[in-house]
């Protein structure tokens, strides 16, 4: 009691520490639950009602578990849904809600709610305990004879760090060496990339673009201006697996055809477009997501990513976002029959940057 | 042939076999004369004329008096009654006011007035045409169309198998060519500048087909050559299978992530936070 009365008076000063007086805890005020013997029942009534129609509903679940046909279906406004997953979402749901209402009402009203305050103690331990400690840390130090002979306290540091070299030379198996060699047939190619005669620089195939997913060749004359068509290689078709998915998230395309007056072709890519037809690389440069949301009006493709926006009237420059590096064009070219080829791969590396990409050849808005 | 015979001389014969001649030569002439097609090339003039009359009144003032266009609208030459269709019956057209994006409204022209105009803008140059019901629409196969029986029973399941490919297919060109901007429920989206993506739930199969030949406002075109007849049936029976089934619960309006933890963010912690207010709070007191 006493303790408590020193207590009181320590808090109620005001110091540099405590400029606020402590008002301490407020006296206690009886509830209407504490007084009024029928509101306390009610209460009551309230908690167990609220605690029997817990099982109420678990019944429920359970008969329709067995007896709501898996085809019954609810539509009530914006809900659109199987029947039976509302059932047991409500009836599951609504018990275990019910249980928490129920404790906290009675909790509430009919526990007994007086406050209690519990002073809290310094964490830190007495003096004594603390001298105890560091003899015994010395003491053990001492007859393990590492003060005397220190070589082997190094050699254990020694051993113990060369065992995370085998732990780093795993990260090996992340991938392979990203040599200026390796790069030139991987990300920095795609299979676009024209079919040589062995031995030699001559073209022995071009790849013709087709529609994705139908894998239909595509004739100039077929595309009509605004008109924007998903495409990829012809020679997609002969991989399989994930060599299939890889180049083909490579090598998507989109081709669009636009009226040649309204466009700008710089000199240097005259030869890459057949009448207003140009073909863009589908993957931003931002981060590599695939993009098609293309406005036939102003031209400019957007990544719904982040809203990275591109110009395929101008050479694919950035217009808008994030992106820092147009979009990569293929040059393309139409054989007699008139379909769609492309002359050689992208000229640059496509999708997001990495490390060792060279971004000299990059198109920059105004070059010619 | 007695009676005929004895009655030859009958007076009223004379009218009869008038009668029967004459009949016989209108029947033939019906048969050999190339009567239909000079009907419909009169109906169609007549369509042209109405049609031209329609258009004079609630188009040409943003289209110009012959379809030239304005500063205010694009030319209609060669567009063809198909963008007419699809632009007059969704609404979109006549316009109210210029704007970012045109919306849909309710149409107050007549299915023969956009017939009418859209036959005067074909007569202006060739576009794309309505198309047949068969371009565009294909529907589940119905048990009670096959035969009864466990021959009928093999029928009906190859048939449905049949469709329910065509239907995986309509998704594979759906989810690449339509998804980027109309979202991969067909739900629709945003775009720069105020325009956005419409959305495809309940338009009808015909009007999809006309806006993927046509190429509405910001919407690339998607033609007949290269996204087939037979890809643009399969994308709009994906589309109407996928609208047609149990989305789950409450879709919030199926956009993603942004709604989706808008609603967690307003109802998931605004409930929690509402219940923390009730455990701690004092309640009604005696005094």
């Amino acid at each position: 009691m006493s303790e408590h009365d020193t207590h009181e008076k320590s808090r109620n000063v005001i110091d540099d520490r405590h400029p606020v007086a402590d008002p301490g805890l407020e006296p206690h005020q009886p509830r209407l639950t504490d007084i009024d013997e029928h509101a306390a029942n009610r209460a009551e009534r309230q908690v167990v009602l609220a605690f029997a129609l817990v099982p109420v509903l678990a019944i429920i679940f359970v008969v329709c578990y067995f007896a709501v046909p898996k085809t019954w279906e609810v539509n009530f406004g914006p809900l659109h849904a199987n029947a039976l997953h509302v059932i047991l979402g409500t009836t599951l749901g609504g018990a275990i809600l019910l249980i928490g209402i129920g404790a906290i009402h009675w909790a509430r009203t009919l526990m007994g709610d007086h406050e209690i305050s519990e002073e809290r103690h310094p964490a830190q331990s007495s003096d004594e305990a603390r001298a105890e400690a560091l003899e015994i840390v010395e003491k053990v130090i001492d007859e393990s004879a590492v003060s005397r002979r220190k070589l082997i306290i190094r050699s254990l540091l020694g051993g113990v760090g060369i065992v995370a070299v085998p732990a780093v030379v795993l990260l090996a198996d992340l991938g392979e060496w990203p040599t200026a060699a390796r790069r030139a047939e991987t990300i920095e190619r795609t299979i676009w990339a024209p079919e040589l005669k062995p031995g030699t620089n001559e073209v022995a195939k071009y790849r013709y673009i087709v529609n994705d997913i139908t894998f239909k060749r595509i004739k100039a004359s077929d595309l009509r201006i605004g008109q924007l068509v998903n495409a990829e290689p012809e020679n997609l078709q002969e991989l399989h697996g994930t060599e299939f998915n890889q180049e083909k998230a490579k090598a998507a395309l989109v081709v669009v055809r636009m009226d040649p007056n309204s466009i700008r072709v710089p000199d240097s890519r005259k030869d890459w477009q057949v009448g207003g037809i140009l073909a863009y690389s589908k993957i931003c440069t931002h981060v590599g997501c695939p993009i098609s949301l293309w406005e036939q009006q102003t031209h400019h493709l957007l990544c719904p990513c982040h809203q990275s926006t591109f110009d395929l009237g101008d050479s694919g420059v950035v217009v808008f976002g994030p992106a820092a590096r147009s979009l990569p064009q293929l040059p393309i070219a139409v054989d007699d029959e008139g379909y769609l080829y492309a002359t050689s791969d992208f000229t640059v590396p496509v999708g997001p940057s990495f490390f060792e990409r060279d971004s000299t050849k990059d198109f920059r808005k105004g070059d010619n | 042939m007695r009676l005929l015979s004895t009655r030859r001389r009958h007076p009223l014969m004379r009218a009869l076999f008038l009668a029967l001649a004459l009949f016989a030569m209108g029947a033939l002439y019906t048969a050999v004369a190339p009567s239909s097609s000079s009907n419909a090339d009169g109906g169609q003039s007549t369509q042209v004329e109405e049609g031209k009359a329609l258009y004079q009144v609630g188009c040409s003032s943003c289209h110009g008096l012959q379809g030239e266009g304005t500063s205010q609208g694009p030319t209609l030459i060669g567009v063809g009654s198909a963008a007419v269709d699809f632009q007059m019956a969704t609404g979109r057209m006549p316009a109210t006011a210029p704007g970012a994006q045109i919306p849909t409204k309710p149409n107050r022209y007549t299915e023969a007035e956009i017939a009418a105009i859209g036959a005067y803008i074909d007569s202006l140059g060739t576009g794309i045409t309505i198309p047949e019901q068969g371009q565009y629409s294909m529907s589940r196969p119905q048990r009670n169309a096959f035969p009864e029986g466990t021959a009928g029973d093999a029928e009906y399941n190859a048939a449905v198998e049949e469709y329910e490919r065509v239907v995986a297919r309509g998704g594979e060109l759906f989810r690449t060519n339509c998804s980027a901007c109309h979202n991969f429920e067909g739900k629709g989206g945003a775009l720069p500048e105020g325009k956005y993506a419409p959305s495809l739930v309940g338009v009808s199969g015909k009007h999809i087909w006309e806006a993927m030949r046509t190429g509405p406002q910001q919407m690339p075109v998607f033609s007949q050559e290269v996204i087939t007849d037979d890809d643009a049936r399969a994308i709009i029976a994906y589309l109407n299978e996928l609208h047609s089934r149990p989305n789950g619960g409450l879709d919030l309006g199926g956009l993603g992530p942004v709604s989706e933890g808008f609603w967690a963010w307003v109802l998931g912690i605004g409930g929690a936070v509402a219940f923390a207010v009730w455990i701690t709070a004092k309640g009604v007191r005696a005094k």
